[in-house]
């Protein structure tokens, strides 16, 4: 976090709008995402009351469970789930591309499209991870059996809910964090974990200020919750509903009562439907930052390895990390939090200006350059282009610091001096070390050398040029998670009781 | 409820209603936040806040779900069941309390009554009778014990303490959130500690006051909790030496609330009662002046616990206060106290030459961040074409039907 932020949120305070953070687009918004919306009842562990599911705007899928404590019934819930998501996933499938990895370098192949499900907020990632757990241990034989797509559907969930610790992996988003990664409203972070006013804020009807709305969406009986828990004045209209269907005499009875629970389950999530499609809309008007696609291929290729790996093996993973898997993963996520603040910054200017304020980068007017400079060094010589640059703020990096140009990827510099400058602000004499191509002596490849009178932004920021490491195939089911915890599971956690 | 003549004020401003219990929950909130005065009268005073936020105009939006009700109830019942079959199970277990200890005594009610006073003394004897080691009991279901509070005399209901662990008394809590993969929701857990340390600071007063060591009372509880997606109970032990301190600390610093009381105007109210027809004793504006006439400390972290929190956090954004917009920007902005100012700083350089140097140095490194912001949020120019020509190692090579 950064200064910077906060004179975004005192700024959208005063005006009553949110504002901007970034100016791209940072995530990756599929064309086709898996918008879900679940509902759970109030108090227990994970029992799902409702969901909303689909990828089309238009035709939003229901799913209930008319009395959430019948075992039966949340089963059904979770059959129903799984027709829907894993031909979705599946259909992910279609087509394979080939690119180069490994040391020594050898041709894969991943599938060209990955899965993206859209929860609103963190409750639903944990409601993921919960639902996940208490279905992918189940045996589809035996005394306890569930059908067979329960376990396999327990097994993404799992996955999905794994790889949302991970930054820049865009399988499992949760809006409101994609929202207030992206603007800052004059409101603190609890509030803006209610989608309906941190929506309002940055897309207010007409009419009103972003405050103003904020402050009427925050009526449950008008804008409902988006879950997982609900409105506890709607739990007691469900309440009396559930206790009437407990009630009723005979199955026609019991239906009319079930289709009365479709239709207020409906009203809590229509509205809460509505705003994660605005919120798309919204993120997709943003455009996508250069290191998206770059990302979004990690994506791809963890998704290729799990597919990989639940067709070969597919066995569940354990109920608790092993200690070893768990510290590998640990030093993964560090690694992804780095290299993903990282590349934003170096997408990003207004990200970069973070760490401008902090003195870890400086922009600069090109005011001098050498660019056939040749320093001695043995014979042959080093070739070291040289470009004098002038900033405004008084530079805060040592003489003798690598600095990294964001423009120009690659390129590459030393702080040879600094001064200030006469009339005024300062100067910084670099000298190139890096981004030249293969060449040793002048002169330097076309464009690479910036031009008199260009403004560039150099940075001490880790130099992420490539993609992230991926693991070796074998390690890959859990890939940044580690190997996978090969678990059979045992008759009790197939009928581990879900009540 | 005691009859401390400091109580005179509190109840003039209370007016003809009883007095709201405090509970451990209202406690540990009045200590989230103790910098404010406004809650320490109300809570004092025993005000229901939840009506008068409605008085307002600004009802507070916290309820039981029936379901949540339902479920604590449930799991307390099983636990409780057939004699705390189940807890004396969990803690002979995992505890090693001897088998042939099982005598409970019921302090729900005394004599057939359940008035918290009353239960309150029979406590007091029995604690007393049990640290002299008069007597044995492994459980005492639903002890009450006093607690001074800001002036005030609360009476405290743990679900159960425990005598026989390790020798000492031990707070038993039994809660319905659910202990998954041995792992329960954070939030949820620190509550639970935070309301355990409650009862442990007011037992070890108890004790103290009746002349027996206040260690006797263990800085661990017991934890109930519902295993995984079941209704099987299981008992961690937590330590809340922590809590207890913390809390301790802030319940020495809440001011006597009669203090903060008798600097009120002589006639402001905060009387919620109706008269015989039905009609409010008091307007709404009355309420409002009382109220206003109370220093309030706004956070957004009220939200979660205050019933007055939409009332204070009006107020807060009226003023500008920079606590609205969260405990980073409040403490980006040391010595500001309103975002106006804040903002008319920024943007009028010059203004706060008069400023002390440290403050001058926030506003300098506010100006810094706010130009940044202001040039970087433009579209950038027109990017030059990337130099670089080394290929990614990770770029697709072919594209083939799968
Ligand atoms: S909401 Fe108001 S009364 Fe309640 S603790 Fe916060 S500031 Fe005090």
């Amino acid at each position: 976090m950064s200064l910077l932020t906060t004179v975004a949120a005192l700024r959208a305070a005063e005006t009553g709008t949110a504002q901007p953070l970034t100016t791209v687009r940072h995530a990756h918004i599929d064309d086709h995402p898996v918008v879900l919306i679940p509902l759970t009842l109030a108090g227990e562990a994970c029992a799902p009351l409702a969901a909303m599911v689909g990828t089309d705007r238009d035709r939003p899928v229901l799913l209930t469970v008319p009395q959430p404590r019948d075992r039966t019934l949340r089963f059904r819930f979770a059959e129903e789930l799984a027709d829907i998501l894993l031909p979705l996933i599946d259909g992910c499938r279609t087509e394979s591309e080939t690119y180069e990895a490994g040391r020594p370098k050898e041709e894969r192949t991943r599938w060209t499209r990955a899965p993206q499900i859209l929860v609103p907020n963190p409750g639903g990632i944990e409601f993921i991870r919960l639902l996940g757990r208490s279905t992918r241990l189940r045996r589809t034989d035996g005394p306890h059996a569930v059908a067979p797509t329960v376990p396999l559907l327990g097994n993404w969930l799992t996955w999905f809910a794994d790889r949302t610790d991970f930054p820049g992996s865009g399988l499992l988003l949760a809006m409101t964090r994609l929202l207030t990664d992206h603007w800052a409203t004059g409101w603190s972070p609890g509030e803006n974990a209610h989608l309906p006013s941190l929506l309002a804020w940055i897309d207010p009807p007409p009419g009103r200020t972003g405050a103003e709305a904020a402050l009427l969406a925050e009526d449950p009986a008008e804008h409902p919750p988006a879950g997982p828990t609900t409105d506890p004045v709607f739990d007691r209209t469900l309440h009396e509903l559930t206790a009437a269907r407990d009630a009723a005499p005979d199955d026609r009875a019991r239906a009319a009562v079930d289709r009365t629970i479709a239709d207020e389950l409906r009203s809590q999530l229509a509205p809460t439907w509505e705003l994660m499609w605005r919120g798309i809309d919204l993120l997709r008007a943003l455009p996508p930052a250069a290191r998206v696609p770059g990302r979004r291929a990690v994506d791809r290729t963890v998704f290729t390895h799990y597919t990989t790996y639940l067709e070969e093996d597919g066995r569940p993973r354990a109920r608790r990390d092993h200690a070893a898997s768990a510290a590998r993963r640990l030093a993964q996520l560090e690694d992804a939090v780095a290299r993903y603040e990282s590349e934003r910054a170096f997408d990003d200017p207004l990200v970069m200006a973070r760490y401008e304020l902090t003195g870890e980068a400086f922009t600069g007017t090109v005011v001098d350059r050498d660019p056939d400079r040749m320093v001695e060094n043995g014979r042959a010589g080093l070739f070291r282009p040289a470009l004098t640059v002038r900033v405004d703020t008084r530079p805060l990096l040592a003489v003798g610091t690598t600095v990294r140009c964001a423009g120009r990827d690659g390129l590459k510099a030393e702080i040879l001096d600094r001064r200030e400058a006469a009339g005024a602000g300062w100067e910084i004499d670099l000298q190139l070390t890096g981004g030249l191509g293969r060449v040793r002596k002048p002169p330097a490849p076309e464009g690479v050398i910036p031009d008199l009178g260009e403004e560039l932004c150099w940075t001490t920021l880790g130099g992420y040029m490539t993609p992230a490491p991926l693991p070796a195939e074998e390690d890959t089911p859990w890939t940044h998670g580690g190997p996978p915890q090969p678990y059979e599971p045992t008759p009790d956690d197939a009928e581990e009781s879900w009540e | 409820m005691s009859t401390h003549p400091s109580e005179d004020r509190l109840a003039t401003l209370r007016g003809p209603l009883a007095p709201e219990p405090c509970t451990a929950r209202g406690i540990t909130a009045l200590t989230a936040n103790p910098g404010c005065s406004r809650r320490a009268v109300l809570d004092a005073a025993g005000i229901d806040k939840a009506t008068l936020a409605a008085r307002l105009g600004r009802p507070a939006r916290f309820g039981q779900s029936p379901f949540a009700l339902a479920r604590g109830r449930a799991f307390e019942a099983l636990v409780k069941a057939n004699g705390y079959a189940e807890l004396i199970a969990l803690v002979r277990e995992k505890l090693g309390v001897p088998v042939e200890e099982a005598a409970v005594a019921d302090l729900n009610e005394v004599g057939g009554s359940a008035s918290p006073a009353l239960r309150a003394r029979e406590t007091g004897h029995l604690l007393d009778r049990l640290a002299a080691g008069a007597e044995e009991r492994l459980l005492l279901d639903h002890p009450v014990v006093p607690l001074e509070v800001a002036g005030r005399t609360a009476l405290l209901e743990p679900d159960a303490v425990t005598h026989r662990v390790d020798g000492r008394f031990h707070v038993v809590e039994i809660k319905s959130f659910a202990v998954i993969d041995g792992r329960a929701d954070p939030a949820k857990t620190a509550e639970a500690a935070k309301q355990a340390a409650v009862y442990v600071i007011a037992l070890r007063r108890l004790l103290e006051s009746l002349g027996h060591d206040p260690a006797l009372v263990a800085t661990e509880f017991l934890l109930v909790c519902p295993e995984d997606f079941s209704q099987r109970p299981v008992l961690a032990r937590i330590d809340v030496r922590q809590e207890i301190e913390a809390i301790g600390f802030q319940l020495s610093r809440l001011r006597r609330a009669d203090d903060l009381a008798r600097a009120l105007p002589a006639d402001a109210t905060l009387d919620l009662s109706l008269r015989s027809d039905g009609t409010p004793a008091r307007t709404d504006a009355e309420l409002a002046a009382g109220v206003g006439a109370l220093e309030s400390h706004y956070t957004p972290d009220c939200m979660g616990y205050c019933d007055l929190a939409r009332h204070c956090r009006a107020e807060a954004v009226e003023q500008a206060r920079p606590e609205c917009l969260g405990g980073r920007v409040r403490d980006d902005l040391p010595g500001i106290d309103s975002t106006r100012t804040a903002l008319r700083l920024i943007d009028t350089p010059g203004d706060g030459e008069t400023l002390d140097p440290g403050h001058a140095e926030v506003v300098e490194r506010l100006r810094a961040a706010a130009r940044l912001y202001d040039s970087r949020r433009r579209p950038p120019g027109p990017r030059l074409p990337t130099a670089s020509s080394e290929t990614s190692p990770d770029a697709p090579a072919g594209r083939s039907a799968g």
